[in-house]
């Protein structure tokens, strides 16, 4: 039907769905991320195993995360910022989505970049009861070269959002828990 | 001794009785059951402005069109209750008689425990219920809360600002016409369908028969749950023909906010997503006319302005700081099944059925349900093609023959 390849398991992930439809137990997942502080504001957040399908599962290595700030906050700079995390989040799933729209709609990809910009005032974190904590605003802008009409393009890219799981935990309201142990 | 009929359908509306036309024209003996009266939620669970949105002349039902002055015009629930009474004349209709139990054995079906017939058609309606979501529950209780069942106009409403949940043709009326009553309103705006109510000097809808977009069969539908789930589109019956979309809204005055997440500390939460949600629907409807374009063979520049993004869309609301005073609840109906004493539906509440033959339960029948064989299946005169074809069924299987 289609010659387009990006790389995407579209099939696997049409027979997921499908087959998760008759089992929704399986499709609970749980990720998880381990942090211990290093010195000032800088930390190690470690990344190996998550939960699903039911069972334990481990990524083929485990990933390590610096996360400090920059010198003109007086740190540092050991990583990047904790919020700019949120940034690499966002990309990588909408990146992540366009390409598997993409191949789903018999889309050649040649190349997708994005950048993404977060507003944020300094002063929240900084006491200022007035000005929230977290971002603004964010904006992300696609560059994308594909046999698409740009029509199609803006499609892939609205459907990418639609089915993004990081862009719907920044623009929805999550349920967060913190607690000592 | 329990009374026997062949089949037995449920529901007096434009749906119910549409099947009734065609079991008379087989001579299939039949009752057709209705808790109310005929056109009941017509008569019943409507407001007072409410038009149709397909004009006059497409509002048709087997054997009977549209006669009066006005073909390009919109019903009004009255007088599409006049129009189902009179194509209930001939239909053996049983009112006041409401199914409380359908139960399947060997030899056909048991209404009610009294009333046996070898096949049942489920014509009960698709909105029998108002959605809403569960934190409607936890609104702070100076806010009033109601649903389109039981809004009949903005005089039921306490004075002060309403919060429109629900961008369907539902909500952005209401929200219109809340609005025009002198009250501050607030939309928020989830998944939506925008339609301009003419395109290149002619109806939408007519574009949508004419180039054959209702047309599209059940089984042709990529995606049929979500074809099934759409929201109706922002379009109203209105007289002088206005287009009635988010940009018309926000040029009255009505504030747009994302849709409604959640609600914490008294307040309205809404997604910061609005902007894809306008892109969606715009993109959307540019492939709609790119198709009515292509039926046409003739192109067209006349493409409505992208839908505009507020500066600042508000991300939460304070509900108990008096600004708003009235939450509607545009957010959508459900079938009701309780009734149903067989397996059929599934963990969301949706009938299982493909193309109106209810699955794993050989003579039960499904009509009037959106996108049920056709894309057109969700209005009244796409009732035709569906009734026919699943009484066809009906009754080949009463003879022994499979469809």
């Amino acid at each position: 039907m289609t010659t387009a390849d990006n790389g995407v398991n579209v099939q696997a992930l049409l027979d997921a769905r499908q087959a998760l439809k008759d089992a929704p137990e399986a499709a609970q997942f749980t990720w998880r991320a381990s942090s211990r502080w290093d010195h000032g504001v800088h930390s190690t957040t470690t990344i190996e195993k998550f939960f699903g399908l039911g069972q334990e599962q481990t990524h083929k290595a485990q990933s390590t995360f610096e996360a400090d700030h920059p010198a003109v906050f007086a740190a540092e700079d050991n990583g990047i910022t904790p919020i700019e995390y949120l940034l690499v989040g966002l990309a990588g799933c909408l990146t992540a989505g366009v390409a598997s729209v993409a191949q789903n709609r018999g889309i050649q990809l040649r190349s997708v970049e994005a950048h993404v910009e977060g507003q944020h005032d300094i002063r929240g974190i900084l006491g200022d009861g007035d000005v929230r904590n977290g971002y603004e605003g964010i904006k992300v802008t696609f560059n994308i070269d594909a046999d698409a009409s740009r029509q199609e393009i803006e499609a892939l890219v609205a459907q990418s959002q639609k089915r993004s799981a990081v862009f719907d935990a920044l623009t929805n309201p999550t349920d967060v828990t913190v607690e000592v142990a | 001794m329990p009374e026997h009929v062949t089949a037995v359908v449920v529901g007096a509306g434009h749906a119910g009785l549409a099947a009734s036309h065609f079991l008379r024209r087989r001579s299939i003996d039949h009752v057709v059951l209705e808790r109310g009266e005929v056109a009941n939620s017509w008569r019943h669970e409507r407001w007072d402005s409410l038009r149709l949105l397909t004009p006059n002349w497409l509002t048709r039902l087997p054997g009977q069109s549209y006669d009066g002055p006005d073909p390009d015009g919109y019903m009004t629930s009255a007088e599409v209750a006049s129009f189902i009474d009179r194509f209930a004349e001939p239909a053996p209709v049983r009112t006041g008689f409401e199914v409380t139990s359908l139960r399947a054995g060997d030899d056909g079906f048991s209404i009610n425990g009294d009333l046996r017939a070898r096949a049942v058609i489920i014509a009960s309606g698709a909105c029998n219920t108002p959605v809403v979501p569960a934190f409607a529950a936890a609104l702070p209780p100076s806010i009033t809360q109601i649903t389109p069942h039981s809004y009949r106009g903005p005089a039921d409403l306490p004075e002060g600002g309403v919060l429109v949940v629900g961008a369907s043709a539902t909500g952005v009326q209401l929200a219109a016409e809340l609005h025009r009553s002198g009250r501050k309103v607030t939309l928020s705006v989830g998944e939506h369908v925008r339609m301009p109510r003419l395109y290149r000097g002619k109806d939408v809808l007519w574009w949508m028969d004419a180039a054959g977009v209702w047309d599209q069969r059940h089984d042709e539908i990529d995606d049929l749950e979500r074809a099934r789930k759409l929201s109706s589109p922002q379009l109203v019956g209105d007289e002088k023909r206005r287009t009635l979309d988010l940009n018309a809204l926000t040029d009255m005055g009505v504030e747009l906010v994302g849709r409604w997440a959640a609600l914490r500390d008294g307040r309205a939460l809404f997604s910061g997503g609005l902007r894809n949600l306008f892109s969606l629907a715009d993109l959307k409807l540019a492939r709609l006319l790119d198709t009515f374009d292509a039926w046409a063979g003739d192109p067209s520049d006349e493409r409505p302005e992208p839908t505009r993004v507020p500066a600042r869309p508000r991300l939460q609301l304070d509900l108990t700081g008096g600004e708003i005073r009235t939450v509607v609840w545009a957010t959508g109906f459900r079938p009701e099944y309780g009734w149903l004493d067989v397996p059929v539906v599934d963990a969301k509440g949706r009938l299982r059925h493909d193309g109106g033959l209810v699955e794993g339960v050989p003579g039960l029948y499904a009509l009037g349900l959106p996108v049920l064989r056709r894309r057109k299946s969700t209005f009244i005169h796409g009732i035709e093609d569906d009734a026919r074809e699943v009484t066809d069924h009906l009754a080949d299987s009463l003879l022994g023959r499979s469809a």
